[in-house]
């Protein structure tokens, strides 16, 4: 009888995908649509005139009417969303009030900023963080335990801008270590072309060997304050997952059969742990790319959050939305990704997304 | 020689309230024969076969004034000793396939694992030679299959399988079937059976059932709130002198004799001496 019962999910599991991602793109296209009607009818309900922000304040009466009709002003306000979903699907978010250009390159110059050091300071995170999370949870209670704890509570209770200051002032001004502000120096700026706008991959591949190391001095802090950050965050979670992994039976399973602690540790319950492990990694990313405001600032790193504080102080409406739809996008991006490596990691949910 | 000697085997747990005693002074012998221990839930069973094979878990601490597999003195085991012990020599099937199985491995490589790391080889054909010997009619399948595609029984097959393909002197079976339906428990206690008189080994069959377990093995022991209140030949269980097993015999249902009200297990404090 129980042969019956085995379950068909391995045979029919290549079909099963289509399904799952037919629904996993459903969601992601209600997400963005609802994502878009947001930021369609902020940008209807704040008190900034788009009309005077395009013509400025002491433009006559019949420009203004003229450009509120070219601006569609007019139309009933369904037409006007599908008019604004129209272009945004072709990439016009519209001008910037500040910079006069479109905020697409506005932001297509300041996103890759963001993108390479949130990704140095995610790597980092994940790379420390989930070893010393492990180590931790299998040292629970012992001075290990304590000591990753007090460097994770640091890590959630320091200042960035007192720690980036303090490390500025000690690795540049001191001691000459790395770079000081900015994404690299002055006299390296022009040895090499922007071809994907992240320095580290640009230089690399162009082989400017000097270039690089100028680039990787100055990222190398605010790199490793982000990576610092996200390490606790991620060690703490790495810790709980694994205590409540190596509790269950089926370690004692592993010890019973004779295998060695470090792969019952490595392999069985890290294996496990990493469920969940991924969610709380994208999400700490996805906050990363959102763009360290604070760590931005300190370093004068021009990148998006930068560019969402400025244009917030300034109250240029368009670069605003553009902004809120791109990191939009982006968490609904990472949680797609994470929903995909879930499935692929823990055969359980695989027959039921 | 005896295969296991267990001597005054005590298991602590620390609690807020002081430490607290699960197992206390259990002591027996096992040869190559089929010993059963039988007691109500929570009497201390499982954390005996645990100590026994030296996984008594944490804060909880076992000492005991002897404990010796075959002659290896295992209270003061290194962690190498244990390890060319454990799966090779001792094993343990464990009470609930559910959660006794990792989630996120197929069964194949988990019976192959245990294979590895017993100095066996990763024999692909042994594990399905196994997965047969416990009348798994798909073993291809199963090997295949992650455990939640199992069903209870096939998983606890699956389980036995993994703990008898490395052949060892030794198996400790905490309710093997107590998580199955009555068909599919008959024909797992067939399996254990079979394989129990094949090798040779020495059996530890624990259960609640004292039926079951009278029916199964050859010798009993009672044990009651950490303690062993009665040992007896299977054979010998009518002429059972302890109240518990007395009391235990007399909640048993019996088709000819319909008892009203129906009988309570008593409890005394008296046997905890
Ligand atoms: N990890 C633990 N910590 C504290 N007490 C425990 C732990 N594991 C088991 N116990 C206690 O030990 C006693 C015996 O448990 P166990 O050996 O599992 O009983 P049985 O297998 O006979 O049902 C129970 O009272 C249980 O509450
Ligand atoms: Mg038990």
């Amino acid at each position: 009888m129980a042969d019956a019962d085995l379950g068909e999910g391995r045979r029919r599991a290549l079909p099963e995908w289509v399904p799952a991602l037919a629904r996993i793109l459903g969601t992601v296209a209600v997400t963005m649509l609802g994502l878009m009607l947001i930021t369609f009818f902020i940008g209807r309900v704040v008190p900034v005139d788009p009309v005077i922000l395009v013509i400025g304040d002491r433009a006559p009466k019949s420009v203004y009417d003229r450009t509120f009709i070219e601006l569609g002003l007019d139309k009933p306000i369904w037409q006007q969303f599908l008019i604004y979903l129209g272009q945004v699907f072709q990439g016009d978010l519209g001008d910037s009030f500040l910079t006069k250009r479109p905020i697409i390159s506005d932001i297509a110059r300041v996103f890759p900023a963001t993108l390479e050091l949130a990704t140095v300071g995610i790597l980092i995170g994940t790379l420390f963080g989930v070893p010393l999370g492990v180590f931790a949870a299998v040292r629970q209670g012992k001075l290990a335990d304590q000591v990753v704890r007090v460097v994770g509570l640091i890590g959630y209770s320091a200042p960035i801008f007192w720690l980036g200051l303090l490390g500025l002032l000690l690795f540049y001004a001191r001691l000459h270590w790395i770079g000081g502000p900015g994404r690299v120096d002055i006299s390296f700026e022009y040895s090499f072309t922007n071809r994907t706008g992240l320095m580290l991959l640009d230089t690399a591949m162009q082989g400017e060997w000097a270039a690089f190391r100028n680039v990787v001095g100055h990222i190398a802090l605010p790199g490793a304050l982000l990576g610092y950050l996200s390490m606790a965050y991620i060690s703490r979670m790495s810790r709980s997952f694994m205590l409540n992994e190596l509790g269950q039976e089926y370690i004692t399973t592993a010890r019973v059969k004779g295998v060695p602690e470090r792969r019952i540790i490595w392999v069985h319950a890290l294996r496990n742990a990493a469920v969940p492990l991924v969610t709380v990694i994208a999400l700490s990313y996805a906050g990363l790319l959102e763009g360290a405001v604070l760590t931005e600032t300190v370093f004068s790193w021009p990148g998006l959050g930068q560019y969402l504080t400025n244009s917030l102080q300034k109250a240029d409406m368009n670069a605003v939305l553009g902004c809120t739809l791109v990191i939009g996008t982006i968490y609904i991006g990472l949680n797609l990704l994470s929903d995909l490596l879930y499935t692929l990691l823990d055969p359980r949910v695989r027959r039921r997304t | 020689m005896s295969l296991l000697s267990v001597e005054n085997l005590r298991v602590t747990f620390p609690t807020r309230q002081g430490p607290s005693e699960v197992v206390r002074g259990v002591t027996f012998e096992l040869g190559r024969e089929r010993l059963g221990i039988v007691g109500e839930s929570g009497s201390g069973k499982s954390q005996t076969g645990r100590a026994i094979l030296g996984l008594t878990p944490p804060p909880g601490k076992a000492t005991a004034d002897r404990l010796e597999f075959d002659g290896i003195d295992l209270r003061n085991a290194s962690a190498r000793t244990w390890r060319s012990l454990r799966g090779s020599r001792m094993s343990m099937v464990m009470q609930d396939p559910k959660y006794s199985l990792n989630p996120v491995m197929t069964i194949g490589r988990q019976l192959i694992e245990a294979l590895r790391y017993s100095g066996g080889g990763a024999a692909k054909a042994e594990a399905m030679a196994m997965l047969e010997a416990v009348q798994i009619r798909d073993p291809e399948r199963v090997f295949r299959a992650y455990p939640h595609e199992l069903s209870g029984g096939m998983g606890q097959r699956a389980m036995i399988a993994m703990m008898l393909v490395t052949k060892p002197d030794l198996l400790i079976a905490d309710e093997p079937t107590s998580a199955l339906d009555v068909t599919v428990q008959v024909e797992v206690l067939r399996i254990l059976d079979g394989l129990v008189r094949d090798r040779g080994m020495g059996l530890i069959f624990i259960s609640h059932d004292l039926r079951l377990v009278s029916s199964f093995c050859d010798r009993v022991l009672v044990m009651y709130a950490g303690r062993v209140v009665e040992e007896l030949d299977a054979r010998d269980l009518s002429k059972a002198q302890h109240p518990y097993t007395r009391g235990l015999m007399n909640c048993l249902p019996k088709i000819d004799d319909d008892q009203r009200p129906l009988p309570v297990l008593e409890r005394d404090a008296a046997w905890l001496e």
